[in-house]
């Protein structure tokens, strides 16, 4: 009785360990799967024509997404502009000023801007910019992503910034700095790396976002000039071809499905492997 | 004599010029950081003035009317949050179980190197963009769902109205399957970190006492990290509910509430997404602002219960060790 019950609890331990080891295995291998229906169906649709070209009309073939890749390109950087000055020197205050409770409110705020679904920053946007402006344009897209950048950049800063060591700011203070050149001279950059990294996964973040864009920067068949005008962008491009009728779309969608995948993944990969260099990065 | 007095002023002045200076950087730090706090305020503020419209109009009926009819302008929002919940939770009943198991698996079997290793792709994974998943919704997931994973769940649980009805392939069961992959990430490597703070002597007291390795885990390590497990479930939880572009890209966008998961339904964020421009008309739009607000809402507040979770986990361990 006694050996059954033994055996019993070692087959449960094995079979339940390696329904543990399936179950990751799985996880990861949807990551490859994923990787793999984007190379191979968006490799086949690939071309230096998507990326030169604007949009042929419904009914032709070819034509590319030049428009919509200078569209993100712009779109990003607005929110660059936007959104992450906001969140280097709010991390800055948080680590270097900020007072406890009104340090706690910000980072509170934060979070809970972070957790905002994306849609929801879309019709921010939409009252903020576009009501007032009374039609679509690239500064409303730029508007809501630089928000969304917000939270990842701030915390990241400011974590970065609190694990610089008290004792390179008492150097600098010692020889006579005063606090805000310490800040300026010997903590961020001793913080850069970390800094530069929370930037980027956060614009490699809002590089994907479409939700937010759909009312705000809306789309544009051609190119759009100025900031003032709707554009277009690799996702909201990648939305509208695939959930239309056409076959010579869905290859564009998937084309643009890898350019912008891959954008992702290697800024992701790059900035963590060359930038991190061991330090821990807060996922939120 | 006479010059040195010009000369201490000038040195006290700068010396002012230099408190000055840490003011000014202490001043401008503060505008922007509580620029963060404003724009939260604004965003609250916008949500609830742009949908007075349509809270006046229907008050609280608005949330227990099923008609969606903008040509009558008669609007209700059950559909929508019953959508909304069945996708979630459909998300959550595939995803905990299998990010649970791989988290346990990577904080308490596999060696550090390679769990670092797998949980930077797990982050990667997090990482693509939902439309992404949408466009392989549409193109890999509804067909597989219409000739295969669909008629062999009809064939197993056909009885059940759960599993009865049309498949068309788009509705609330692909929602919830593409959810579950979204989501799972954010369970992995939330649990992986607060397994992995677990302390040492709890795993050695069990297996000292004759537990097996799957015992330990279960019946020592896990209840552990409890909270913080049930705070990542929450996480997934709030952005399953806020996930727009690929649930939008595969529910099949139909107001109806119905019995089956094969059926077509619509989501919260979904509607907001496909009718924001085309919305004609006060009312119209300040409906779907209310839907907004109410999201906003439910995200904010598992939010806020997931912050306190894991919170609660990390001062329990302080005290502790």
């Amino acid at each position: 009785m006694k050996g059954f019950r033994l055996i019993w609890r070692k087959s449960v331990n094995m079979v339940m360990l390696t329904l543990t080891g399936v179950a990751a295995f799985a996880v990861v291998s949807v990551l490859f799967l994923i990787l793999g229906y984007l190379v191979y169906y968006g490799g086949r649709s690939l071309n230096w024509n998507f990326f030169t070209q604007l949009p042929k009309p419904v009914g032709e073939t070819g034509g590319g997404m030049a428009n919509a890749i200078v569209g993100s390109a712009k779109l990003l950087f607005l929110a660059a502009v936007i959104g992450l000055p906001i969140g280097l020197l709010g991390g800055v205050y948080l680590a270097e000023f900020g007072g406890k409770t009104f340090g706690f409110v910000v980072r509170y705020t934060t979070d809970l801007l972070n957790g905002v679904p994306s849609i929801i920053m879309g019709i921010f946007a939409y009252s903020l910019v576009v009501v007032p402006m009374r039609h679509f344009s690239t500064l409303a897209g730029g508007v809501a992503l630089g928000i969304m950048t917000i939270p990842i950049s701030l915390r990241s800063t400011e974590e970065f910034l609190r694990a610089v060591p008290v004792s390179l700011r008492e150097g600098a203070m010692a020889l006579g700095s005063n606090r805000w050149k310490t800040i300026a001279t010997v903590v961020l950059p001793a913080a850069r790396g970390g800094i530069i990294t929370g930037m980027l996964l956060a614009l490699a973040r809002v590089a994907g976002e479409t939700a937010p864009l759909l009312f705000t920067a809306f789309g544009n068949q051609f190119w759009s000039p100025g900031w003032n005008q709707p554009i277009s962008s690799l996702p909201v491009v990648i939305y509208t071809y695939a959930i239309s009728p056409y076959d010579d779309w869905h290859r564009q969608a998937w084309a643009a499905g890898l350019v912008l995948l891959g954008l992702v993944f290697v800024t992701n990969i790059v900035v963590r492997t060359f930038l991190m260099r061991g330090t821990s990065y807060e996922r939120s | 004599m006479a010059k040195r007095a010009p000369s201490s002023w000038s040195v006290r002045a700068y010396l002012r010029r230099l408190a000055t200076g840490d003011v000014v950087a202490h001043m401008v730090t503060l505008i922007f950081a509580a620029s963060i706090v404003l724009i939260a305020t604004l965003l609250v503020f916008q949500l609830w003035n742009n949908s007075a419209a349509s809270r006046q109009q229907f008050g609280w009926g608005f949330w227990t009317t099923q008609t969606w009819d903008p040509v009558f302008e008669h609007f209700g929002a059950l559909p929508f949050i019953y959508g909304t919940l069945v996708t979630s939770v459909l998300a959550l009943i595939i995803a905990v179980p299998l990010g649970l198991a791989a988290a346990i698996f990577l904080a308490e079997l596999s060696p550090r190197v390679i769990s670092d290793k797998v949980a930077f792709l797990i982050d990667l994974l997090a990482a693509v963009p939902s439309v992404i998943y949408g466009l392989l919704g549409i193109f890999v997931v509804v067909p597989l769902m219409r000739t295969t994973i669909g008629p062999a769940l009809k064939d197993a649980f056909g009885f059940l109205p759960l599993f009865s009805g049309p498949n068309y392939g788009v509705g609330f069961l692909t929602a919830g399957i593409i959810l579950s992959i979204m989501v799972v990430p954010f369970i992995i490597s939330v649990s992986r970190e607060i397994l992995l703070t677990v302390p040492r002597e709890q795993r050695e007291a069990a297996l000292a006492l004759g537990a097996t390795r799957w015992e330990s885990t279960w019946k020592v390590v896990i209840p552990w990290a409890r909270t913080g497990i049930t705070g990542s479930i929450f996480l997934a939880l709030a952005r399953a509910l806020g996930e727009t572009m690929a649930v939008t890209m595969v529910i099949g966008n139909d107001p109806k509430i119905r019995d089956s998961l094969f059926a077509p339904g619509y989501t919260i964020a979904a509607v907001i997404a496909n009718e924001f421009t085309e919305a004609t008309g006060k009312l119209y739009l300040s409906a779907l602002i209310e839907l907004g607000l109410v999201l906003f809402l439910l995200t904010f507040i598992l939010n806020g219960m997931a912050r306190l979770l894991i919170l609660a986990t990390e001062t329990d361990r302080g005290r502790a060790s």
